[in-house]
């Protein structure tokens, strides 16, 4: 196992930021933790990385303890946090060697892990990392927090606040670091990225919901979905919502995803029900469940 | 060691590419010493002078012309009424008054004695202080000529045996404010500029962010803070050297004592400053709060330092709180070494306290420093 966490829990004055949670990822996976703001993925990251001491509960991390072993943590960890954290005014290339420095190494001993990376940046090596772009700057943070050849990675929302495109590769070098036998645990809000996963822990308000590969979990949802479309946006959702039989109703871009109570649902009767509120240009049609749903699913 | 000397050079390239800190740390020091070092002076010049003359002899007009010929004052007018010269003091027109009563020289002839009346705005108590003085100083050699003009042979029995007393103004013969001052305020210089940018310097890295990745290396504590503190002992240093240079150049300061003894002290004086830096920046979570802290204990330091006012005229708790001062032990080693040519004995007080003091600050600093939150 390269990361154990058994019941872990931790408190903030009166918020209960982590209650009791138990999780492990092996050697060379790559695991996400998946939930919305505040739902207490940093704090894990922080106790993890060895920067915040749990209130209860053990973990380990390539099979140190993240107390009282510490110092073995630090050496063969990467840590990369949520917020943009290295040297504004230090270039590209110096921000590397600063780090390489502080690892006790050399950015030409470890280069064969970055050179995917780096190469892309290279050709800004001396522009200031606070004049690179968003993707550009994540590329860095991740190159420094691989210059060490770490055993693990944290990614603490690498990609938020990165565009589509970058946010695409960003997920590439992922994968490829991970076939280098890099251990991977990252943390998103986003829940199309829970299927680029090995396996995934959907995590809300301090609690673990379900951990599982992201095809198991999409499989454990217990009903079928159904896209639902119509004029006026608004009064669909407050029609489906107002609907005797309905189980959920959640906006999912252009359509409203719709789950019914019953088994023996047929979208004609749905369709009737529409029109009688006055709807038109009405679609109803199977699809997909997504991590998403299962989430809304999970979190109610 | 490759660690520390690698976070120094990053320290300097940082500091180096902050245009707007450059400013302040190498010129905002070199006209803070040139202003305050000309303006900052206990003399008071060009005072507002009145005065109501109920007498008009040739005595009282003599007495206002001594004051006339005097640099210190500006005589502006003769009020012809109390009522009048009032109204010129409350409205900031006059800053003395000069009452001379009715029969003034006719008393004095007579009586051998009189009274004169001044009247004092004391808002500001220091220059009213001054301004007490200058005047009881013009009017005793008034005083003395008029003896020789006004009493006649026979009143030379009662006159009293006067004692005079010859001040001798040792180590600043002539009484120059910017001798006593400038190496003052070059303490002040060195302390702010290293205070605020050690204060600020690490909580800077907690704000931007890079501290907590820092904090997940092995870098150990104390290359760590080595290395970020170092630069600003060395700027510390320079700003010494900077402020020696105006101060004999510009100011033409006289340095008797031996310059080693000075940059000897003061490198272990840095030290403390240092520490209470980097101490302040552990309990703080942004910038703005090191330097509302700083700020605060910087103007308590300054104002208890014997700087301005002399601490031996403070009350007694006063005189306990400055032993704790660090800026009352440079102000008056600098004093000493500079002015008086103190050599490594005399300071021998100052230094161990100030080794002392440095000792427990950085120590307490480190201590308090932590890798975890």
């Amino acid at each position: 196992m390269s990361i154990t966490v058994s019941n872990i829990s931790k408190s903030y004055k009166t918020v209960k930021a982590l209650q009791h949670i138990s999780f492990n990822v092996k050697e060379g996976e790559l695991f996400g933790l998946i939930g919305p703001d505040g739902a207490g993925k940093t704090t894990l990251f922080r106790i993890l990385t060895t920067l915040l001491i749990a209130d209860e509960g053990t973990a380990t991390v390539t099979g140190f303890e993240v107390v009282s072993e510490y110092k073995q943590i630090r050496n063969s960890v990467g840590y990369m946090p949520g917020k943009f954290s290295l040297y504004q005014d230090l270039t590209v290339e110096e921000n590397l060697e600063f780090f390489a420095t502080i690892f006790g190494t050399t950015i030409e001993e470890n280069y064969d892990l970055i050179k995917d990376i780096y190469v892309q940046i290279a050709p800004f090596k001396d522009r200031r990392a606070g004049k690179l772009s968003g993707g550009m700057k994540q590329k860095l943070a991740l190159c420094c927090a691989l210059i060490h050849k770490p055993k693990v990675l944290f990614l603490d929302e690498p990609t938020t606040g990165v565009d589509p495109v970058s946010r695409k590769e960003f997920w590439e070098m992922l994968k490829r670091l991970q076939q280098k036998g890099i251990t991977i645990l990252v943390s998103t809000p986003y829940m199309d990225e829970a299927a680029l996963c090995d396996r995934i822990a959907l995590i809300q308000d301090g609690k673990i919901l379900e951990i599982d590969t992201p095809n198991a979990i999409i499989k454990h949802y217990p009903k079928q979905i159904y896209n639902v479309r119509a004029n006026n946006m608004y009064q669909l959702i407050t029609s489906l919502n107002a609907y005797e039989h309905s189980h959920s109703v959640y906006p999912f871009g252009e359509y409203v995803h719709y789950t019914d109570k019953r088994t023996d649902f047929s979208p004609e009767d749905l369709l009737r029900y529409l029109e009688s509120r006055k709807l038109s240009e009405i679609e109803i049609e199977k699809t997909q469940t997504t991590i998403e749903d299962t989430f809304m699913e999970l979190a109610k | 060691m490759k660690t520390i000397l690698y976070i120094i050079q990053k320290e300097f390239k940082q500091i180096f590419r902050n245009k707007g800190m450059l400013p302040i740390i190498f010129i905002m020091p070199i006209l803070q010493l040139v202003i305050l070092s000309n303006a900052a002076t206990f003399e008071v010049k060009n005072i507002k002078f009145g005065y109501i003359d109920n007498d008009h002899t040739s005595t009282s007009r003599a007495l206002v012309e001594r004051f006339d010929a005097s640099t210190y004052f500006n005589v502006l007018t003769d009020f012809p009424s109390e009522a009048l010269a009032s109204a010129a003091m409350l409205n900031g027109e006059v800053d003395v008054l000069l009452h001379i009563p009715t029969h003034f020289e006719r008393d004095l002839q007579k009586e051998k004695y009189n009274n004169l009346g001044v009247t004092i705005n004391a808002i500001d108590g220091a220059a009213a202080g001054v301004e007490n003085v200058y005047v009881t100083q013009i009017v005793q050699r008034f005083n003395q000529n008029l003896k020789i003009d006004l009493f006649q042979i026979s009143d030379q029995q009662i006159q009293p045996t006067s004692i005079q007393t010859i001040p001798l103004f040792w180590y600043n013969e002539t009484l120059n404010y910017k001798t006593f001052m400038v190496p003052g305020i070059l303490v002040l210089l060195v302390t702010m500029i290293t205070l605020f940018l050690s204060g600020m310097n690490i909580v800077r890295e907690k704000e931007i962010g890079t501290l907590e990745q820092i904090n997940v290396t092995p870098i150990k504590k104390r290359q760590f803070i080595i290395g970020k503190l170092f630069p600003f002992w060395v700027i510390g240093m320079g700003l010494l050297t900077v402020g020696l240079v105006l101060a004999k150049v510009v100011f033409n300061i006289p340095m008797v004592g031996s310059l080693p003894l000075m940059y000897l002290y003061t490198s272990i004086y840095i030290l403390v400053v240092l520490g209470i830096g980097l101490f302040i920046s552990n309990f703080t979570e942004t910038q703005q709060q090191a330097m509302f802290i700083s700020w605060f204990f910087t103007v308590i330091f300054i104002l208890m330092s014997g700087l301005f006012t002399p601490i031996e005229s403070m009350p007694n708790w006063a005189q306990i709180i400055t032993e704790f001062n660090p800026i009352r032990y440079f102000v008056e080693v600098m004093r000493m070494v500079m002015l008086k040519g103190s050599g490594f004995m005399d300071i021998l007080p100052q230094l161990s306290k100030t080794l002392l003091y440095a000792l427990v600050m950085d120590g307490l600093a480190v201590w308090s420093y932590k890798k975890t939150s």
